[in-house]
């Protein structure tokens, strides 16, 4: 299934040669003398990583400035490049053992062949493809092996492997690619090692100009027109995007690696609880952070110690939260307050009012991934550090995001008062990727399906017509990229003529009930018209229609 | 109840009203969370005031750096004010000058200390000068028109606060109807005045405190992040009515004054009539704080070298906040008194040894587990050490001896510190730090006279000439007598014998008047490396010359000052008990502090645990096809749902994206991504 999931190495790679570079000119007599010394492709490349590492190293121990073992620059010098290519090695192997063609080594480990050029059993065809290729500049290991895919090479053929994608002749294929990217996925920094392109033109060009190199290699790995990725989709796989539900079975069903340590583990922040609690009441909010999910833990928490008191459990994740909605559950449940509010800094101010005013309410505040997509905000950030802020509000929180921490200045970090936790559970994010907004499982639109059904049945035929109107109408035009909708004069003259409606605000009044529902969204274009558009993908619509027919 | 839902995101949990009385006090957490139950209770107790305690005093010392900025402040208003008093009467001037006079107060760019500032600040001129103060923030104010809401809607407010309550109603609607305006501002200004004039002389003297017509002062808190154009069109409107009432302007800067310029255009910044005020440097804030909390006995809990490295470089490297130091030290108090029971004697002596007295036995056995004490055993006799490990009644008796001790060493520490630092941030190129900070955490880390840079800056301390020393000596004698230290009589009798030493030895220098004598020349030279090489020159030939005697007297003042260091500045970790006063965790502060998610996370993810797990899969992988064989659906769904993980997994993370380049790609973002 995986032989289309490639990344777009462009930049990648540009930031991955410029790194090298750097390093190069920074002491070019070293880098002469090991040139002259090594001829060799491979034992010179090892030393590169080797320098890499090591500039790694040195970035890692400047970073530790603050003179303490967690600081991390042994964290970011982990990948040691012999470990790394066996892994890489033997992953494939391993992947490829049971496979039913059996081809000799070399074609089987296509990094390496890729990379040396001047390998003997390129066939001169190969050569020449290679060579106009190094003019394009890609080199991520997935998009390398796309490329001679698409090359109509006699000698890729024995390459059975990839070759098979192509015709997709068997499960076991598929299966086995995807393992291969999941694994390609874990292990990226195994992945930037290997690519490296550098090496190989070195010795071709060896005495040439080091800078014009450098300046030609950066502006050709950005050069964006050049660049090509696959163009399979996850459409042509002939294997059905799973649904949520079908989902969250097979993974129920998969077993838990290594439950009883992760239970140790567990068990270890379970004893933090108190503390917790006794740092929430000295003013401190805590911030959890580490792999793995948190919400069980954070679940524990609450029903261990909070069942007395009043607490709000905000789902982060959830792919409807607004602030607003936080602040809103405060406001009326909470503090029972009736009425509505002109901003959300208006709320925030009755709420800052009502907390200090009266020193007997307490409110806890759990928040699953405050990093998510929807609370990332600058605003919301605001809004929930200055919530934060009041002393009888406690808030416990969790981040998942590796770029997390950017969202807080100087600022909102002194509002928050944190004190950081590194809660490291390795469990898997199961409610935190529950909801259909993940990559893979999107699509299938269920979600929005079931709900566009729901809303279209409860109207009156002719509110159904109409919408049909619109939908038929929208994929039809679904090649279309720039389509920017129904113009309202259009579909008013469309429903007339299909004798739906008589007026103009018949047809106005239909459209309101639409957008209160979240059916439709109406966009005004750059001459004024007012576009009509269904914010629902092309397959989930024509699956609508699909069944709407059936249906009639 | 059940916190996942489709349909929504927020869950609150009300328990019963009944049950709620039976919350829980922070003390319970504290004892539950304890590592050991022993005098929790007590411990907490003392935890609390001593935060209380740096709380106030910190506050108090903030309030005494600011006084010197906030009364430069208050006459300028005053001038400013009265400028605008005369204005009144003249009707050319008034018609003519549109100048808004305006302070611009730097502040440095520790922006999180600022709200303090400004806090009391508002406070001060609320007091002294006038209620009508509004403190704006460029959060608040995305455009003119918030912004005048926002300036009218506090000065209404404060209006109120100073008149009664029967105004209120009118406030209230003129606020949320009326379009807010420089002319309702005006009029308000106008009707509130007038109110104050015309009231009884019994309200009157409430609001005598305020001046005259008390001006509008309007404080933009962080000048920086407001949009140009707010900033612009505020003032070139209020510089139209500026002769109708006296406002005043207070730009908070938090980089440099040259920034007023940069933002606004000379059209506009002509309008304004600016005056520069500087606030005291975050750097010498901490040095004040460090001083007065860290630097004396007055609280009984010391910070280890390494928990101050800590803190020190968190400020420096990371905000330069002063409340976040304290922050700091906040949370190095809870840590200590939460995680070390013996941490009960952490008080002042008395109290110390009174709480010694009623110590369990529990308590009396974790004092021999600590290595110090341990240490102080070993040193005794046989009989005293039997005595010790089992009698708990004598061991009490040590520990309050061995705490007496403790304080006396402090005592002693922090005025010889002081003395020392005196002569070392005097000398050229600072070897031991121009901080006394640094030089306390030279003298906690090891016996700081082993150490290279005490060695050199003896050598140059040998090298003084003569003034620098009397004063020098002059200041340490200052230092000593304001100490309550019980031990430096004598020692102040020493140094003053050495002064009158110098006196007399001048007096003969002058009847003499000999030949120019080699310090002389020493003095000319100010280079290090020549200073270096004149000494060693003056090594070899003052082994044949004759010593002068203001050189010998200088010997032996740098002598005795080395004998005081030695005698004093012991690092506190040599002393016995010091695991009871000094907090020493380094690791937990930095931890909670100064956290590093990413090296979790990678770290997590180099874990050999999660490249199994990927083996794994591809084991799983590979046996898949040849168990099952070509049907085998149910195997690849499996791995299918797993693979939808990971990858879901991995966006939530923030590592991959969805490309929008392209349909079912991803873009890579950590690694060397984009």
């Amino acid at each position: 299934m995986c032989e289309s999931l490639p990344f777009l190495p462009k930049v990648e790679t540009g930031i991955k040669v410029q790194k090298g570079k750097n390093q190069l000119i920074a002491n070019p007599k070293r880098f002469v003398k090991k040139l002259e010394a090594i001829s060799d492709d491979e034992a010179q490349e090892v030393l590169e990583e080797k320098s890499y590492v090591a500039v790694l190293g040195v970035c890692g121990e400047e970073s530790m400035t603050n003179g303490s073992s967690v600081g991390g620059g042994e964290v970011y010098t982990f990948q040691t490049p012999k470990r790394s290519n066996k892994m890489a090695e033997l992953a494939s192997e391993l992947a490829q053992t049971p496979g039913q063609s059996a081809v000799p080594d070399p074609s089987k480990c296509p990094e390496k062949t890729a990379k040396t050029p001047q390998s003997s059993k390129r066939s001169s065809s190969s050569q020449v493809q290679q060579k106009t290729k190094k003019n394009e500049f890609v080199s991520t290991t997935p998009y390398r092996l796309r490329k001679r895919l698409a090359a109509p090479d006699a000698q890729l053929e024995s390459e059975s492997e990839y070759s098979a994608s192509c015709s997709e002749e068997e499960e076991g294929e598929e299966a086995q690619k995807e393992v291969s990217t999941v694994l390609s996925h874990q292990k990226t920094p195994a992945k930037t090692k290997a690519v490296s392109t550098p090496p190989s033109r070195k010795t071709l060009t060896k005495k040439k100009d080091n800078m014009n190199d450098l300046v030609e290699e950066y502006f050709e790995a950005h050069s964006s027109s050049k660049v090509l990725t696959s163009d399979r989709t996850l459409q042509k796989l002939r294997r059905k995007r799973l649904n949520q539900q079908t989902l969250h079975d097979l993974l129920q069903k998969s077993p838990l690696a290594y439950a009883a340590e992760i239970k140790e583990l567990n068990q270890q922040y379970e004893s933090l609880f108190s503390k917790w609690m006794l740092q929430l009441h000295l003013g401190f909010n805590i911030v959890l952070y580490g792999l793995g999910s948190k919400h069980d833990l954070l679940e524990k928490f609450r029903t261990s110690m909070l069942q007395d008191c009043v607490h709000l459990v905000v789902n982060g994740y959830f792919p409807s939260i607004t602030v607003k909605s936080v602040l809103n559950s405060i406001t009326e449940e909470v503090l029972d307050h009736i009425g509505t509010f002109r901003s959300p800094l208006d709320q925030l101010e009755f709420i800052m009012k009502r907390f200090k005013e009266d020193s007997s309410l307490e409110l806890y505040v759990l928040i699953h991934n405050l990093d998510s997509q929807m609370l990332r905000g600058e605003r919301s950030q605001q809004i929930l550090a200055q919530l934060s802020s009041l002393p009888s509000i406690y808030l416990i929180a969790s981040i998942d995001h590796i770029n997390a921490p950017l969202m807080w200045d100087q600022a909102k970090q002194s509002l928050y008062n944190w004190l950081w936790y590194e809660t490291t559970t390795f469990s898997p994010y199961v409610e935190e990727t529950s909801y259909e907004n993940s990559l893979l499982v999107q699509q299938s639109g269920s979600l929005a399906l079931s709900s566009l059904t729901h809303v279209l049945r409860s109207l009156t035929p002719n509110a159904r017509g109409i919408f049909r109107l619109l939908a038929q109408y929208q994929l039809e035009n679904k090649d279309n990229a720039s389509y920017p909708g129904l113009s309202f004069q259009d579909f008013y003259q469309q429903c007339r003529e299909a004798f739906l409606v008589n007026s103009d605000l018949t047809l106005r009044a239909q459209l309101t009930e639409f957008r209160d529902h979240k059916l439709i969204r109406t966009k005004r274009g750059a001459d004024g018209v007012e576009y009509l558009l269904i914010p629902v993908d092309d397959s989930t619509l024509s699956d609508f229609l699909e069944k709407e027919d059936e249906d009639i | 109840m059940s916190t996942r839902s489709l349909s929504k995101g927020c869950f609150v949990f009300k328990p019963s009203p009944k049950k709620r009385k039976v919350s829980r006090t922070t003390a319970y957490y504290f004892r539950e969370g304890s590592s050991d139950l022993e005098d929790s209770e007590l411990r907490f107790a003392t935890c609390q005031s001593l935060q209380k305690q740096v709380k106030s005093e910190t506050e108090q010392i903030e309030e005494e750096l600011n006084e010197q900025l906030f009364d430069n402040l208050v006459s300028f208003l005053r001038r400013s004010h009265s400028a605008f008093q005369e204005k009144k009467t003249e009707w050319t001037c008034r018609t003519k000058s549109r100048e808004i006079p305006t302070a611009a107060l730097v502040l440095g760019v520790n922006v999180t200390d600022h709200d303090f500032t400004f806090r009391s600040l508002s406070e001060v001129l609320q007091n002294n000068v006038t209620p009508y103060i509004a403190l704006l923030e460029a959060k608040d104010c995305p455009g003119i028109k918030n912004l005048m809401q926002k300036l009218l809607g506090q000065l209404m407010n404060c209006c109120i606060d100073v008149d009664s309550s029967e105004e209120e109603d009118y406030e209230h609607v003129s606020r949320s109807r009326v379009r807010c305006s420089m002319t309702t501002l005006i009029n308000w200004y106008e009707s509130a005045t007038k109110r104050t004039d015309s009231e009884t002389p019994g309200k009157k003297r409430t609001s005598s405190r305020h001046w005259q017509s008390p001006p509008v002062v309007v404080i933009f808190k962080d000048m920086e992040s407001f949009t140009t154009k707010v900033l612009q069109d505020f003032v070139v409107i209020s510089s139209q009515h500026i002769g109708e009432f006296p406002l005043v302007l207070i730009f908070g800067i938090a980089t440099s004054p040259m920034i007023i310029h940069s933002l606004l255009p000379h059209s506009v910044s002509s309008l304004l009539c600016i005056e520069l005020f500087q606030s005291l440097s975050c750097k010498d804030h901490l040095s004040t704080i460090i001083d007065k909390i860290l630097l004396t006995t007055q609280f009984p809990l010391k910070l280890s070298e390494k928990v101050l490295q800590v803190l020190i470089n968190i400020f420096l490297y990371h905000d330069f906040s002063v409340q976040n130091f304290i922050k700091g030290f906040q949370l190095c108090i809870v840590e200590h008194f939460h995680s070390n029971p013996l941490s009960v004697l952490c008080c002042q002596l008395e109290e110390a040894k009174r709480r010694v007295n009623s110590l369990s036995h529990n308590q009396c056995e974790n004092v021999r587990r600590l290595p110090s004490f341990r240490r102080y055993v070993e040193s005794q006799v046989s009989e005293k050490q039997i005595a010790l490990l089992t009698v708990d009644s004598s061991l009490k008796e040590a520990v309050q001896k061995l705490l007496e001790d403790l304080n006396v060493y402090h005592e002693n520490y922090f005025p010889i510190l002081r003395c020392l630092h005196v002569f070392t941030s005097s000398l050229p190129k600072y070897p031991l730090g121009k901080q006394i900070r640094e030089l306390h955490c030279a003298c906690l880390e090891n016996r700081v006279w082993e150490t290279e840079e005490y060695e050199s800056s003896l050598q140059l301390a040998r090298m003084l000439n003569k003034s620098d020393l009397v004063t020098m000596l002059q200041k340490c004698v200052e230092i000593l007598v304001s100490s309550p230290g019980r031990e430096f009589d004598e020692i102040v009798e020493k140094l003053k014998e050495f002064l009158t030493q110098f006196q007399k030895l001048e007096e003969a220098y002058q009847e003499r008047d000999e030949s120019i004598s080699p310090q002389k020349e020493l003095q000319k030279k100010t280079n290090l490396y020549h200073l270096q090489k004149t000494l060693l020159e003056l090594k070899e030939s003052r082994r044949s010359k004759k010593l002068t005697k203001f050189e010998m007297l200088r010997f032996e003042v740098v002598d005795y000052i080395d004998s005081l260091v030695r005698h004093y500045l012991v690092p506190a970790d040599h002393k016995t008990l010091h695991e009871i006063v000094y907090f020493n965790t380094a690791s937990v502060l930095r931890e909670h502090l100064n956290a590093a998610p990413r090296i979790a996370l990678h770290t997590a993810l180099n874990n050999p645990y999660s490249y199994l797990k990927a083996f794994s899969t591809v084991v799983t992988a590979a046996e898949g096809p040849t168990a099952d064989a070509a049907s085998s659906d149910q195997v690849d769904d499996v791995i299918h749902a797993r693979f939808i993980r990971a990858v879901s997994e991995l966006e939530l993370l923030g590592f991959i994206k969805p490309s929008k380049q392209k349909t079912d790609h991803v873009a890579r973002l950590t690694w060397g991504g984009c």
